[in-house]
């Protein structure tokens, strides 16, 4: 059976391996784990992928349906981004109404990918005030090694680049199956984001899951693309820790090489 | 003798014949044990956690721990998109699949505790509710939970006159000519052969519903198979 309380003895060895810039799995702190991407989760969706880091795994799919477009974008298609840290993925996820992880979750994905226009909303609108796609990403965790965040933030992105444009017949008001083309995306938009945690007194990136529970404090960033550079587009501070100046400026270097070293990965990925 | 309308499957199938199986045992290193059990293109995960302390403490039983099944469709394995979380169909399929396996576990040995069941689809096309307790089945026997015996299940019917085994989609709900389409989920289990689950939904004569439970334990035997074979070549280890 798995153990939901963190022994004090495993703190320390996690703490004291660190200082050494080795962790228990034999990764150094700015390593990630291994990331697997596949399609073909759901043939019954617009997408529907398996996202994996180690052995932290998320599923996210995509359905494109038809809706009345809110009175204030008129002429934009919406988007809603829902997530569930399921019991089956963590002996800590409770069934039933979503607790406030799968509600901070879905927050952080839906606004990174909303504020990005990473989607572009006006070529969702059908006519104007009357029809609009509604794009729906559900996110379902199946195992939780830690660092959901980051692994279901990608498979959302992934999830976006592959689904495929549903076809609407205008006569009888349906949607008849998907088109080859995928959903519009202004693909230089692209952003992902990156979560650090400290530990001790080291800055940690793709946590496991007893790093995560021991950390200090955890700062989501994503980052995007401005002609080569990375531009920032989104953060978020998790958990009680304080960030020092110290800490910053190493997350901020820390976040521009993992940038340049993932990011063409990440592309291929998204946009396969 | 008039034979109906349905005389060939879509997909080439004999009437009889059950849709490519594929089964897995190991898929998720968290948990207690956990198994996929995919039949054509339905795909079902199922995952065991447990047995663990059971809260509310009043729910607890002091003789015998207890089971808990929950079933759930994910948003992304149908066309229509589901609305995360359970509503009443998924509740009534937790509940029987709870009954047909309690009746073949026996958690005598755990006292005041719970043994967690999580059935989820990831795409489904008919069958789900069967495809989901063939991968729960192995997910506690993976998780080493007392077992009687296995369980095996298949969903069994009739398409106008024919009498055919694992409907698929098709077959089904969007079969309407003739006599329709008739849709009995059934759990056979793997020793003494008694029925564990039973469901009908449709039209059928006594002789014809004796006929398809005959195609049901059959068909129940192949799939045993499978999941002997699955349970010989755990895929994964799981975490500590």
């Amino acid at each position: 059976m798995s153990n939901t309380i963190m022994p004090n003895l495993q703190k320390e060895k996690i703490e004291s391996s660190l200082v050494e810039n080795k962790r228990l799995d034999g990764r150094t702190a700015v390593d990630y784990r291994d990331i697997i991407v596949e399609d073909g989760v759901s043939k019954n969706a617009a997408s529907a992928v398996r996202v994996k880091f180690g052995k932290t795994e998320v599923l996210a799919g995509v359905h494109l349906a038809l809706a009345t477009p809110y009175p204030d974008s008129a002429d934009e298609g919406t988007f809603m981004t829902s997530a569930e840290l399921h019991p089956m993925a963590s002996q800590e996820f409770d069934i039933g109404r979503p607790g406030i992880n799968s509600v901070e979750l879905a927050r952080v994905i839906d606004r990174g990918i909303r504020e990005s226009g990473f989607i572009d909303f006006k070529k969702l609108c059908i006519k104007k005030g009357e029809k609009v796609w509604q794009v729906f990403v559900d996110i379902f965790t199946i195992n939780d090694d830690g660092n959901l965040l980051d692994v279901a933030g990608l498979a959302a992105l992934v999830a976006l680049g592959r689904a495929r444009m549903p076809i609407y017949n205008e006569e009888e008001d349906k949607i008849d199956g998907f088109s080859e083309e995928g959903i519009p995306l202004n693909k230089d938009v692209l952003s992902f984001s990156m979560t650090f945690h400290k530990i001790g007194n080291v800055i940690v990136a793709d946590v496991g899951k007893e790093e995560e529970a021991v950390s200090k404090f955890r700062l989501t960033i994503a980052v995007g693309n401005n002609k080569g550079e990375p531009r920032i587009t989104a953060m978020q501070k998790g958990k009680a820790g304080t960030i020092n100046s110290e800490d910053m400026e190493i997350i901020l270097k820390l976040a521009e090489d993992k940038w340049k070293e993932l990011f063409p990965k990440i592309k291929e990925y998204v946009f396969k | 003798m008039d034979k109906g309308l349905y005389t060939k499957r879509e997909d080439g199938r004999k009437m009889a014949e059950v849709r490519p199986m594929n089964a897995k045992v190991g898929i998720v290193p968290s948990a207690d044990g956990s198994a996929s059990f995919e039949t054509g293109n339905t795909k079902a995960i199922a995952v065991v956690r447990g047995p663990r302390t059971l809260h509310p403490q009043h729910m607890q039983n002091a003789q015998t721990g207890i089971l808990r099944v929950s079933y759930g469709m994910m948003p992304f394995s149908v066309s229509d998109r589901i609305r995360p979380g359970p509503n009443r169909r998924s509740e009534e399929i937790s509940k029987v699949s709870e009954w047909a396996l309690s009746s073949v576990i026996d958690l005598r040995e755990f006292p005041n505790t719970v043994v967690d069941v999580f059935i989820q689809i990831p795409q489904a096309d008919a069958g789900t509710r069967v495809a989901g307790l063939n991968a729960a089945a192995l997910a506690l026997a993976h998780a080493g939970i007392p077992m009687k015996e296995m369980i095996s299940a298949i969903g069994v019917g009739k398409i106008d006159k024919t009498l055919v085994v694992d409907l698929d989609k098709y077959e089904d709900s969007e079969y309407h000519d003739g006599e329709g389409s008739t849709d009995i989920p059934v759990v056979v289990t793997s020793r003494t052969k008694e029925i564990a689950l039973l469901q009908l939904d449709g039209k059928i004569s006594i002789p014809e519903f004796k006929e398809t439970i005959e195609m049901a334990k059959k068909a129940c035997g192949d799939i045993l198979k499978v999941q002997m074979d699955a349970l010989k070549n755990v895929t994964e280890e799981q975490d500590e």
